[in-house]
């Protein structure tokens, strides 16, 4: 698929900073995105969540971009800039008129090596950290979630959330997150990618002046263990506050480079509709798809959704259903299963192939409606694979045929690939 | 680097939306049309904004407005709810409804080739929704199932506490979605007589931005939806005026199980067409917004490390909504917290912000602008901005000029007439905390 009338600038310098740019002058403004292959997937157990907690370190400052005056710089040109830690990755963002973003290179190429790490500031941040996480535990789903996926993951580091468990968050200490920080944040680990208003060549002979100088560091190449085949179903059961009762299901689900990720991909839109691959982008609505008629219409849930992303290594496909009221766990999950077993016993039709050919196409140009989701995907691909598989992604589900997505299907959507999680409500509500 | 007015204004998409390339045109039906054409991506969006709201509701069927907007899309005289959506969805496109207080908007995108599809199924579901009773019995089920899980989330919880107290006999108390007690009773009949007599082209606004030639946009607009006529339909009477707090009012909604306490502080703010609504909301972002959330992230988060999140806003709508700040905090660090809040709100109603503040953050307001007109959707929410509030087609090219006017007495005028700490209303919800 096309990105742009010009072709993406690719490049590498000599301490391994990967170079991603693509010049699109619609607009006279400017992203950058600087991604670290460092996520959850790489903290060892007492250390979860520290790869989060750094992302938030990294606003605290350097020598030479103190935090208030970095807040103030990038706020006065009317630029926003934010970061986001998952699994395989930590991202950190900047939207701006294009002729500031000089100012972004010169920060992102400082706080990859300076970064100070106050103590002081390391303890403020812990119970913000903390906050932030009491916030999530606020949700019901967020619950659950993290307990299906201690229970998908016995050995993966993808077992936890991003954001930590509790208990790590309040031992880690300040040289604990140094340490990860150094580690993890050189060129060799890093993409540097940038779509807008630019001269791509020029914006090149730029990030060399300011990049080449930094030292190439560790490439963290240190895989987390690989996680055994599951072989039995497993449930999960979690109690909370609330009145309604949420029901999720979890495949175990291939890597976003393996050849079977993209029938799954294809296989969702008709199941629980299509949605954006990119972490930011939106979905279809999703009235017509196989789990919302089974489940919804028949007045059984008052919800369903689901997806699965790329990731580096095998993940989960989920699905989420919201319970309607009175309705019984086992009754609706037999529903749902009906729906499986459809897809495991009968081809799909070419129909419906072709509708999720549409829904891509669609999906994909809303994404490459602006130059920030144009520099998310030059980087977020190379975080998994590289950005051919982008550009290749139409084409390869144009050839799909309905045999692929079967093979697929029986393959992945089986018992003991999953983990049922269910949220049973204690029913308390509201005392003012 | 190169020089960006070159290169941006060579390829036409770059310039501040304005009259010589937004076009206006009134329909027969009264109904406004907009239309900017922008060819960088092969999408087009669309936003048709309605004059009913939850303001039409009765007080005892709250939520009727809401129910009514989302069932729109449940059947038609033509054609049934799957049929609806299996062409919106066959396409890959969006079609939404967001219903607020005096407002029910309608947001659609999709591939700029289905453009006219898009707007034959707009006209159909606002036109002749048959508002089926299975259909209704089964969405009212999912809006409580909905209403359920919003009681069960501090921060609305924590809203509603707030609004109560600083919206008291006033609509704007009422949720647009509103409460399990009203929603309940509700039946198709009800729906029926809604949009029989508060749908209509009356105040009508379409939007259209996206790859379409806009006189082609506007004459597919005109096809489509310049013929809908109701004659029931009648303007709403005037919004009443809120009470004034006079004194600093709290209110405290217990959730057991939860772990953190959501609060929002604030009053009643002023409407976008108030003379204070731009001085406020420099004002606002000084205190709550700017780089790391202004002065109330300063000092909540960054400081005392109390928040994961804390800042302020002001709506400034077409009524008097809230000027509140809002955090997220540990119920043991909850009275800390307020206080540092209140303590902010104190500082900038005594003594304002500094000159230095109003200059960082004109330039922050100046800046982001194109930013915010970077997406097709955010030009045709820019555009529908200016007609809801009568801004003029020219409001973004004299935009810089009418922030940079903005004086600091402006600022100033409009913090004492509001943020008076003393004079504040207080939500909160957590698993602990003090009553009134």
């Amino acid at each position: 698929m096309s990105v742009g009338t010009k072709p993406i600038l690719r490049a590498q310098l000599q301490n391994g900073l990967k170079i991603r740019l693509l010049e699109n002058h619609t607009a006279p403004a400017a992203s950058c995105w600087i991604w670290y292959r460092v996520g959850s997937r790489n903290e060892q157990p007492g250390l979860t969540g520290i790869s989060h907690w750094v992302e938030h370190m990294q606003f605290k400052g350097t020598p030479t971009f103190p935090a208030g005056v970095l807040d103030r710089a990038m706020s006065l040109h009317g630029g926003t800039w934010n970061a986001m830690t998952w699994l395989d990755f930590t991202t950190y963002l900047a939207t701006m008129p294009a002729d500031h973003i000089d100012l972004v290179l010169r920060l992102e190429a400082d706080r990859m090596v300076n970064s100070l790490y106050d103590p002081e500031e390391v303890e403020s941040e812990r119970t913000v950290i903390i906050s932030e996480r009491q916030g999530r535990e606020n949700q019901p789903t967020f619950r659950i979630e993290e307990q299906m996926q201690r229970a998908a993951f016995n050995v993966h580091s993808y077992r936890h959330e991003v954001i930590g468990d509790l208990a790590d968050l309040q031992s880690m200490s300040r040289d604990d997150l140094y340490a990860h920080y150094q580690r993890g944040y050189n060129p060799s680990n890093a993409v540097l990618a940038m779509a807008g208003d630019i001269d791509a060549q020029a914006m090149l002979r730029r990030i060399e002046e300011l990049y080449e100088p930094i030292p190439s560091g560790e490439h963290w190449d240190q895989s987390p263990s690989s996680e055994p085949q599951q072989t039995e179903e497993r449930r999960v059961e979690v109690q909370g506050p609330g009145k309604t009762c949420f029901l999720k299901v979890a495949y175990h689900a291939p890597a976003g480079p393996d050849p079977d990720f993209l029938p799954l991909v294809v296989l969702d839109s008709m199941l629980s509709g299509a949605s954006s691959l990119s972490l930011l982008g939106s979905a279809l609505s999703n009235k017509t798809t196989r789990l919302y008629r089974a489940l919804v219409e028949p007045g059984l849930a008052a919800g369903v959704g689901g997806g699965l992303w790329a990731t580096i290594d095998p993940y989960l496909y989920w699905f989420h259903i919201t319970l309607a009221p009175e309705q019984k766990v086992e009754k609706v999950l037999a529903a749902f299963d009906t729906e499986i077993t459809k897809i495991l016993e009968k081809t799909v039709t070419r129909i419906e192939i072709e509708k999720a050919i549409k829904q891509a196409r669609a999906l994909f140009s809303y994404d490459y409606e602006t130059i920030t989701r144009q520099a998310f995907w030059l980087g977020f691909s190379e975080m998994f694979s590289e950005h051919t598989w982008v550009e290749e992604y139409l084409d390869r589900i144009q050839t799909m045929r309905p045999e692929d997505l079967l093979e697929t299907a029986c393959k992945y959507l089986i018992p003991e690939n999953r983990i049922v999680g269910v949220y049973v409500p204690t029913g308390v509500g509201i005392h003012a | 680097m190169h020089d960006r007015n070159t290169r941006a204004n060579d390829a036409g998409q770059g310039s501040l939306p304005g009259p010589d390339d937004v076009l206006r045109q009134e329909l027969p039906n009264q109904a406004i049309v907009l239309a900017r054409e922008s060819f960088a991506a092969s999408s087009v969006n669309l936003l048709v904004n309605l004059s009913t709201g939850s303001l039409d509701d009765p007080l005892e069927k709250s939520g009727l407005a809401d129910l009514t907007a989302s069932a729109l899309t449940r059947g038609t005289h033509r054609r049934t709810f799957q049929e609806i959506y299996e062409i919106l969805e066959a396409q890959g496109a969006m079609l939404s409804v967001g219903v607020g207080a005096h407002s029910t908007i309608l947001t659609a995108k999709g591939l700029a080739e289905d453009t006219e599809s898009m707007l034959e199924l707009i006209s159909d579901v606002l036109f002749e929704p048959t508002f089926p009773e299975g259909e209704v019995e089964l969405l009212r089920g999912q809006k409580l199932t909905a209403l359920a899980i919003r009681d069960e989330e501090t921060r609305a919880v924590a809203q509603q506490a707030f609004n109560d107290l600083a919206y008291e006999d006033h609509p704007y108390r009422v949720p647009s979605d509103g409460f399990r007690e009203t929603v309940v009773p509700l039946v198709s009949g009800d729906l029926r007589n809604f949009h029989e007599r508060t749908y209509g082209p009356q105040n009508m606004i379409i939007v259209v931005v996206g790859a379409i030639q806009r006189q082609n946009a506007a004459d597919l607009v005109a096809k489509h939806l310049g013929g809908w006529e109701n004659t029931h339909q009648k303007p709403r009477a005037d919004l009443p005026p809120t009470k004034p707090l006079k004194a600093r009012v709290r209110r405290d909604a217990f959730l057991a199980g939860k772990v953190q306490s959501d609060i929002i502080i604030g009053v009643p703010g002023p409407r976008r067409k108030d003379q204070d609504y731009l001085p406020a909301a420099l004002g606002n972002s000084a205190l709550g917004r700017f780089g790391m959330m202004g002065r109330i992230g300063e000092v909540v988060r960054e400081q005392a490390g109390l928040a994961y999140y804390a800042y302020s806003s002001v709506v400034g709508g077409l009524g008097p909504g809230p000027w509140q700040v809002m955090a997220g905090v540990n119920p043991a660090n909850l009275e800390r917290a307020i206080d540092l809040i209140l303590q902010e709100l104190r500082h900038v109603f005594s003594d304002g912000i500094t000159a230095q503040e109003l200059a960082d953050n004109q330039a922050n307001f100046i800046g982001r602008l194109p930013l915010r007109l970077e997406s097709n959707m955010g030009v045709a929410s820019a555009l529908m901005h200016i007609e809801r509030y009568g801004l003029g087609l020219d409001y973004y090219r004299r935009f810089a000029q009418e922030i940079s006017a903005v004086r600091l007495e402006d600022v100033h005028r409009a913090l004492k007439a509001y943020l008076n700490p003393d004079r504040v209303a207080i939500g909160v919800a957590g698993p602990t905390g003090k009553g009134d």
